[in-house]
């Protein structure tokens, strides 16, 4: 049973007689596939081959095939090729064999590697135009939503509001508290180390209270927002998709948009302003300590320059932005993962998409409106 | 294959299987003989797939023993693939691989062939549970359920195993395909010399393919033997099982 298995070859005449020994299975299929090449030259200089069985062990589906395969080699230019001496519980597996891999179906041509590009290209063009379909009928489609509990506010999902709030929010405020604070400090050092040079100092609570208003608090929290529950949104909605959840709601008459989306994309719209107040506040007090301890400023001449360097006007131009960017990331999040498909592969890359296009459209809408908010003298 | 080698397939003694304060299987014992197909049939919920997945080294046990081909079964078994084939309910395909991948898989990871070889035998093994070659280049998100069992059928034929673990197999599939897929196995059985362990509802294969047929009542096996001999049986819940309405029914309209 452990035996080496084999092939011997004897040409008697013209014709070639094979007989293979041994175990054909297929934990011996490296010495399988050499001992069938080994006999290929023969094979295609014979008249005709005989394959005796009478020495086989044992067999499987492999070794079946292989042996068959060579039989087929003989037998394709028209050469008699045979099989005898087949044990009776193998017969049925040979039979099984004889039958398979007649119709390969032709490997398809390789694609030419310029009009492939070409292609991916055109793909990748009319996906854009689609990605913007898809946004734009997804902001309808919560237009409609909120129109919908406008006139009838009994139908909003309170309890699924409340809850979204609480984890996108509530749950949200550490990480973006400790984050936003880290930043906070690291602009207040910079500053510091390098306003030093001209004896500008003081100025550098200008910069930290004007960048992290106007820009950074909003931006960082809104970069993370959409890394931490952007992501989960998707997931949470791909996941249902796949479970056919969403298909069991719309057959039930309800809108998916109205108990799954709307909740969502509204607790991001109040949950991202708060956030970056809080945030804004977090960064703040980080410039503050390192003013306190590496800029040697203590806080009454810090909270005196603050006062005097930044007014509402610059808070106003951070925090109007924050509901945009929560509309754009619950959108995107939402609607890649209702375009999950069946396989867990699609639901990663759906998730992967949506971080990526949710971060890269917050920052092109940052540009916007900074353009925006320069042309109106704000 | 094989007429110096023992009786049984799998060997199952005492078999205690729980979860927490939950006796699942109680000193269960079930003897699997060589090249037959044996069907488990139990309440939903009662230990079927439980004591499958026990044997396979899927859930560990608080004692008892488990042979496998005369080879005993550790708490946790490894180098499996070679040993049996599995069919989970679901097919369980690997859903990031196409459909020739899946059936590579075990012969990828466990041999060393070349790639054409491989190739072929992919193909040879959908043919034999009747896919087309064509279907080889499909995902399994792109499958039919019936399509989905042939082809994790073919995965767990990969290697031509000695035995085969089957759960519900034939679940979720039309009577036509049932039929189809029950008769595939009884063929499949025959020519490779499989030994076939299912855990099925389905009255109709327990009929048509099945050896043995084992039911499974409060943790033990109560009854084991040919369909005949279990409609015969004296113990309540076998009689329930088989001498229902609905199982009437369709032994009626078998005969």
């Amino acid at each position: 049973m452990n035996s080496e298995p084999l092939l011997l070859a004897t040409p008697s005449g013209d014709a070639l007689k094979l007989r293979p020994e041994g175990p054909w299975t297929a934990a011996n299929v490296t010495t399988l596939e050499t001992l069938s090449r080994s006999v290929g030259a023969e094979v295609d200089r014979s008249r005709g081959v005989t394959l005796d069985m009478s020495g086989v062990s044992a067999l499987d589906t492999l070794g079946a095939w292989v042996l068959e395969k060579l039989s087929r080699r003989a037998a394709s230019s028209g050469r008699s090729a045979e099989f005898v001496g087949v044990a009776d519980h193998f017969s049925g597996l040979m039979e099984e064999v004889r039958q398979v891999n007649r119709h390969t179906p032709a490997p398809a041509a390789a694609p030419n590697p310029v009009l492939l590009r070409l292609g991916d290209l055109g793909k990748s063009t009319v996906g854009a135009r689609e990605d913007i379909t898809i946004f734009l009928q997804m902001l309808g489609a919560l237009f409609m939503a909120v129109v919908g509990v406008l006139r009838r506010p009994r139908t909003l999902r309170l309890t699924s509001l409340v809850y979204q709030l609480y984890r996108i929010g509530w749950q949200a405020i550490p990480i973006v508290v400790l984050i936003t604070f880290l930043i906070g400090a690291i602009i207040a050092q910079q500053g510091f180390f390098h306003f030093r040079r001209f004896g500008a100092e003081s100025y550098t609570v200008d910069m930290v209270g004007i960048l992290v208003l106007r820009e950074l608090g909003v931006l960082i929290v809104a970069i993370m927002v959409a890394g931490r529950s952007g992501s989960a949104y998707t997931a949470e909605l791909g996941s249902m998709k796949m479970r056919e959840e969403i298909d069991a709601l719309s057959t039930m008459g309800l809108d998916p948009v109205d108990v799954l989306i709307l909740p969502r994309v509204a607790a991001l719209v109040i949950a991202l302003p708060i956030l970056a107040f809080i945030g804004s506040i977090a960064a703040l007090y980080g410039g503050g300590l390192v003013a306190q301890f590496y800029g040697d400023m203590g806080p009454a001449i810090y909270i005196a320059r603050l006062h005097e360097a930044i007014s509402v006007t610059h808070f106003e131009v951070g925090i109007l932005k924050a509901p945009f960017m929560a509309l754009v990331i619950g959108i995107v999040a939402c609607s890649e993962g209702l375009r999950v498909k069946g396989s867990a592969e699609s639901l990663g890359r759906q998730t992967t998409t949506s971080v990526v296009k949710s971060i890269f459209l917050v920052i092109v809408l940052d540009g916007l409106f900074a353009i925006f908010f320069a042309s109106i003298g704000m | 294959m094989g007429e110096q080698q023992e009786e049984f397939a799998i060997r199952v003694r005492d078999l205690v299987v729980g979860f927490g304060r939950q006796t699942v299987l109680d000193h269960l014992s079930l003897d699997v003989r060589r090249g037959e197909i044996l069907g488990l049939v139990g309440a939903s919920g009662g230990g079927k797939s439980v004591l499958m997945r026990t044997i396979i080294g899927l859930i560990p046990r608080r004692s008892g023993t488990i042979e496998v081909m005369g080879q005993p079964i550790g708490g946790r078994t490894q180098g499996a693939a070679t040993a049996w084939g599995i069919l989970f309910q679901q097919g369980a395909l690997f859903s990031s691989l196409t459909v020739r991948q899946n059936v590579q898989f075990p012969l990828r990871e466990n041999l060393v062939l070349s790639q054409e070889l491989m190739d072929e035998i992919a193909i040879a093994k959908l043919e034999m549970v009747g896919l087309r070659a064509q279907d080889a280049d499909k995902y399994p998100a792109e499958l039919s359920g019936g399509m989905t069992k042939r082809v994790a059928l073919a995965r767990a034929l990969a290697l031509d195993p000695p035995i085969l673990f089957l759960d519900e197999p034939t679940s979720g599939l039309d009577p036509i395909a049932a039929g189809d897929f029950d008769a595939l196995i009884g063929t499949l059985q025959k020519t490779l010399g499989l030994t076939v362990f299912m855990v099925t509802h389905d009255l109709a294969s327990l009929t048509t393919v099945c050896d043995r047929v084992a039911a499974l009542a409060d943790g033990k096996i109560v009854a084991i033997g040919p369909m005949r001999e279990l409609l015969q049986s004296e113990h309540p819940w076998v009689r329930a099982y088989f001498h229902g309405k609905r199982s009437q029914m369709l032994q009626h309209e078998m005969r």
